[in-house]
């Protein structure tokens, strides 16, 4: 970085108004469901019904009966369209991983209800749906593996008998270590072991997924339009896949509703989309439907933990050993088997501990496959390091912030090498804790707590913490190949100044609600010293942006928002250049700020902005060999991943006659490092603490033994709303991240992170005393009944 | 969550409405606010073969009241019972209930009539009008009957109601006695696991989703008829009921549940 002057801070830092909610409140934005494209051949899939079973046959009679339905196809009769392709897994972790075929529609057994087992095409989407409903599969059921600990059981059944197990792979982390670890463990004074279930979670996006694909006129190219978060790596994979030149294709994401990770992913419906629409020369469209999304759409989590903590007499941490189990479903979607990998490098927590071995074994289930979703991995490594801390509390005898504040990493310790052997940014997890603590009136809590318990009032008052840290800025591209993860983790953007001083930004990130346009204007007309209303931000379109990793992992800002101050900085170089030359003065003698170059010690010789960039247009006098035009491209790849970091503290009063858990107070104490828009930053934490809350009060993905959802509405699994909200306290610690210029870190995934946990801790806290000392997620008003029933020796 | 294909015809009036009811038989349902019967429709639970709209039937919106009863038209949104100030002051508990059921959305298209009709026991509704003792006018090609609540309820989503018969009207008395609802769930816009109505100090109780139909709590009725104290009577809250299982709550705990929500309901309705 050559360039660290700049205009006055003007924007960053204040809660602007987000540029994109006009179109998004008055309906005016486009999703991929309100594109109209006459001709369309619509898609409806035929689902299975059934966890495993063979495809006996398919009877299309009835649906070809329906007005409107033109085709019924089953999986061999498609096959030719991809012939030996299956959908992508890009991260292979384990050089003998197990990555069964994956064909966008299923031949001869389905795996897991939803799995795509015939396709319809019809000319609406009604005819479609009455088509895909009229189908009559004939299936011979076979056993179904459901949950995940059955799939590793002696005589399990086998989900891919080809394979001869359900073992996908398995991986370790500072394996060579388990000696010391066991050292540590034999030595402790203190040992904490805990298993702990992270159910299942459906993704629930206000819009669900769709896609559109619509081929050129005269032929040989294709535009897919998708609800996705990935159009660039949609793009290259589609394009290896179908073996579609990338020349020829180009991928547009409309207005995305949503995403938190399940549109991180390359799905059947888009392969068949583009596949048929390059067979018929017709456009080829799919919507999915609410109902769809639960048996379809990828799911979050599926984890059976198993944490062990040593700790010394004090309860300071001595070792750590995690054992996970993870349900990848069925098959491999994009990047399902890192997910687990994500949060393997962050269950030592905020702690220093000398010691720590960390395995994942993953396994195929009979349903459908999980990835990634707000978090990915880091929420369920949080979750257990936290709700562990909480038990080795009571194991010493001090209280949860007492346990925390004895093991933190010091802020002096900064930059601190994790013992897997990343290098965390910055922070001061002391400090942020003690702002929690006092803004949640942490004593006051505790003492109305003992009053009602002296009191034998039925409301109990719980206090839960959870303190956590993260890795965001997804990624340096060296340390994602030391991973075995098949792509990149740069972001490009470039930066234009037109003849007139308005700015185009183009950003290789793709938002589906975070409010890149707002931010990345504030950015760069900071620099440039302009209106954020002169900016445009162009995204999501493989034609207009070509280069591009897309958005997920709290990666925009740190790495593509740095992506768009480089290159901003870089057309403020070509900028002075172009001033010094009309001023006659020279280049190191300029300042620049507030949209003009001034030269040093003689203010009236300046220029604006403005007047470089009508010259940079016009080039009648540009400085021998220049090019024309401001405009400049970079592609950013982060020298590391950022960390941030926070505690979180949540208040529940439990209800003991009805087990029900109300959330009274929220505390979250976030550093997120340098906040450009502190505005979007709250609703992303607000979102993610709801979020998190969910898993631990609400949401279950819930199957029977049979491997039927039986939580496939939004009536049976519930995503809590605006009234079950609780009441969000926030406050910052802001340590800068030297990893990029700006000292952003992300926050996208915070709160989901935090959440969960301080929610449980808070639950069990209130009824410890009541014998209660453990809870599975969703802690259900009947859930918490039955333990408290269980707990005081009553019927359950 | 695309509806099997049905046709659609618009009722022009209560006798045009029963005319086509009896046209089309049982392939034909009603729609009034749609918010019990399309969702069922989406998932296609339900697949009519005709939809009767009587959402445009405005003479059947209206809440009157004269001498003891108020009369309530059966078109009548849910928000309507839940802002009138005279059902506020004539039967404060109906509208209070109609400010429990699902959310705004729901409240503002759904109707009086439609959710009796439809019958369902964890519906907030119809309990109420069960523990009130109202009376539900009825109309078909033969006129007009009037069904006392307590009768009208026959099974799950099943009622009295014949395929050509449609509500109009439901009375209920304007009571001064104690009156409170206890709704229990998870999230503000859902059914109840379980729900109590306590009407008249107690002379009416009800319970909501304890059982196929919306049901008359009789035995906690007839233990505070022989002065039991509302603990006592709460606590035969689920005597002799099959209280259903399902993802929230099995049968064990919504009796549980019961017994907690009824002793809740009579203290806050007064009875001690």
């Amino acid at each position: 970085m050559t360039i660290t002057e700049s205009a006055p801070a003007a924007h960053v830092g204040s809660r602007r108004l987000r540029k994109e909610d006009p179109a998004l409140l008055t309906g005016e934005a486009k999703f991929i469901d309100d594109l109209d494209l006459p001709g369309a051949v619509w898609v409806g899939v035929v689902r299975s019904t059934e966890a495993h079973a063979k495809i006996v046959g398919i009877d299309g009679s009835a649906a070809l009966a329906i007005d409107g339905v033109t085709e019924v196809l089953s999986g061999d009769d498609l096959a030719p369209l991809w012939g030996e392709g299956a959908l992508p897994c890009a991260w292979p972790v384990t050089p003998d991983m197990k990555n069964p075929p994956h064909l966008p529609v299923a031949r001869g057994t389905a795996k897991y209800v939803g799995d795509a087992v015939a396709v319809v095409l019809a000319d609406s989407r009604y005819a479609a749906a009455d088509g895909a409903a009229a189908v009559v599969v004939d299936y011979e059921p076979l056993d179904a593996v459901v949950e995940i600990e059955d799939a590793v059981a002696d005589g399990a059944a086998l989900v891919h008998p080809d394979l001869e197990s359900n073992e996908c792979y398995t991986w370790g982390l500072w394996g060579d270590n388990a000696a010391a670890v066991d050292a540590a463990f034999a030595e402790a004074t203190h040992v904490v072991t805990e298993r702990y279930v992270q159910q299942r979670l459906i993704p629930a996006p206000m819009e669900p997924r769709g896609c559109a694909a619509v081929p050129s006129p005269a032929g040989g190219e294709l535009t897919l339009y998708s609800a996705t978060q990935i159009p660039h790596i949609l793009k290259v994979m589609t394009s290896v896949v179908l073996g579609i030149g990338e020349n020829k294709l180009r991928v547009v994401a409309p207005s995305v509703g949503g995403g938190f990770g399940c549109k991180l992913n390359v799905y059947a419906e888009e392969i068949l989309c583009c596949a048929l629409a390059q067979q018929r020369g017709a456009p080829v469209r799919w919507t999915e439907s609410r109902a769809e999304a639960a048996v379809s759409t990828i799911q979050g989590r599926g984890q059976v933990q198993h944490i062990e903590l040593a700790a010394d007499s004090e309860g300071r941490l001595q070792a750590v050993r995690v054992k996970l189990l993870a349900d990848m479903g069925a098959y491999l979607q994009l990047v399902t088997p890192g997910v687990p990998l994500l949060g393997g490098f962050l269950y030592h927590g905020c702690y220093h501990i000398p010691n720590y071995i960390f395995e994942c074994k993953a396994v195929f289930t009979n349903r459908v496959p999980t990835d990634a979703y707000r978090g990915a991995g880091r929420p369920e490594a949080t979750y257990a390091i936290e709700r562990a801390m909480d038990s080795l509390a009571v194991a010493v005898g001090v209280a949860p912030e007492e346990i925390r504040s004895r093991n933190f990493i010091k802020a002096e310790d900064f930059p601190y090498e994790s013992p897997p052997g990343l290098v965390f940014d910055s922070g001061d997890y002391h400090a942020v804790l003690d702002k929690a603590v006092s803004l949640a009136n942490v004593a006051g809590r505790r003492a109305q707590a003992a009053q009602r318990r002296a009191a034998g009032s039925s409301k109990r008052i719980g206090v839960g913490f959870s303190s956590y840290v993260e890795m965001c800025g997804l990624a340096p591209s060296r340390v994602l190949a030391s991973l075995a993860y098949g792509a990149g983790g740069w972001e490009a953007a470039t930066v234009r100044i037109s003849p007139t001083c308005k700015v185009q930004v183009v950003t290789g990130s793709t938002p589906h609600g975070q409010g890149h346009e707002t931010c990345w204007s504030m950015i760069v007309a900071d620099k440039l010293g302009i209106d954020p209303d002169d900016v445009e931000v162009l995204h999501s379109d493989t034609a207009i942006s070509p280069t591009g990793l897309d958005t997920y992992g709290s990666r925009s800002l740190s790495v593509g928002g740095t992506a768009v101050f480089m290159a901003t900085d870089k057309v403020i170089d070509k900028a002075r250049s172009i001033a010094a030359h009309q001023l006659e003065a020279n280049e190191d003698d300029l300042e620049f700020s507030g949209g003009v170059f001034r030269v040093r010690g003689t203010p009236e010789a300046e220029v604006p902005l403005a007047g470089v960039a009508f010259a940079a247009f016009t080039a009648h006098d540009l400085p021998d060999g220049m090019e024309p035009n401001l405009e400049a491209h970079v592609t950013y790849d982060p020298p590391n991943f950022t960390f941030p970091n926070g505690t979180h503290i949540a208040v529940v009063e439990v209800d003991t006659d009805t087990g029900n858990v109300d959330l009274i107070d929220y505390v979250a104490v976030d550093d997120c490092g340098v906040q450009i828009n502190p505005l979007i930053v709250e609703g992303q934490v607000h979102g993610g603490i709801l979020q998190g809350a969910a898993q631990a009060l609400y949401e279950d993905a819930v199957y029977n033994s049979d491997g039927q959802l039986v939580t496939a509405n939004l009536a049976d699994y519930l995503v809590p709303s605006a009234v079950e909200a609780p009441r969000y306290r926030l406050e910052n610690h802001v340590s800068p991240s030297p990893t990029n210029p700006m000292g952003v870190k992300g926050v996208g995934e915070a709160g989901t992170i935090a959440s969960a946990p301080a929610v449980m801790n808070a639950v069990v806290d209130a009824l410890r005393d009541l014998g209660v000392s453990n809870l599975e997620m969703p802690a259900s008003p009947q859930t918490v009944w039955k333990a408290i029933s269980q707990a005081q020796g009553g019927a359950s | 969550m695309i509806p099997a294909a049905f046709d659609y015809k618009v009722a022009e009036s209560v006798e045009h409405a029963i005319s086509l009811l009896t046209e089309h038989g049982d392939e034909a349902k009603l729609l009034a606010g749609g918010h019990s019967l399309i969702p069922m429709m989406r998932f296609r639970l339900a697949t009519p073969g005709v939809l009767v709209d009587v959402g445009r039937l405005d003479d059947l919106r209206y809440i009157r009241r004269s001498n003891g009863t108020v009369a309530i038209g059966a078109l009548t949104r849910h928000s309507e019972l839940e802002h009138s100030a005279e059902l506020a002051q004539a039967c404060p508990m109906l509208s209070s209930v109609a400010a429990l059921v699902g959310d705004p959305a729901v409240r503002h298209r759904g109707t009086l009539g439609g959710t009796i009709a439809h019958a369902d026991p964890a519906s907030d509704l119809p309990a109420a009008v069960l523990a009130l003792g109202a009376t539900i006018v009825a109309q078909g090609p033969s006129g007009r009957r009037e069904i006392a609540a307590t009768d009208f309820f026959t099974g799950y989503f099943e009622s009295v109601l014949a395929d050509d018969e449609m509500i109009t009207e439901v009375r209920v008395p304007a009571t001064g006695g104690g009156w409170n609802y206890q709704k229990f769930n998870r999230r503000a816009q859902d059914w109840a696991i379980v729900g109590v109505a306590v009407a008249d100090g107690g002379a009416g109780v009800s319970l909501v989703n304890m059982g196929s139909t919306p049901l008359r709590a009789s035995g906690v009725e007839a233990a505070l008829a022989s002065g039991a104290s509302a603990a006592d009577a709460a606590a035969v809250a689920a005597e002799g009921l099959e209280p259903p299982t399902d993802l929230n709550a099995d049968s064990d705990y919504r009796s549980h549940l019961a017994q907690v929500l009824t002793q809740r309901a009579l203290n806050a309705a007064g009875v001690a």
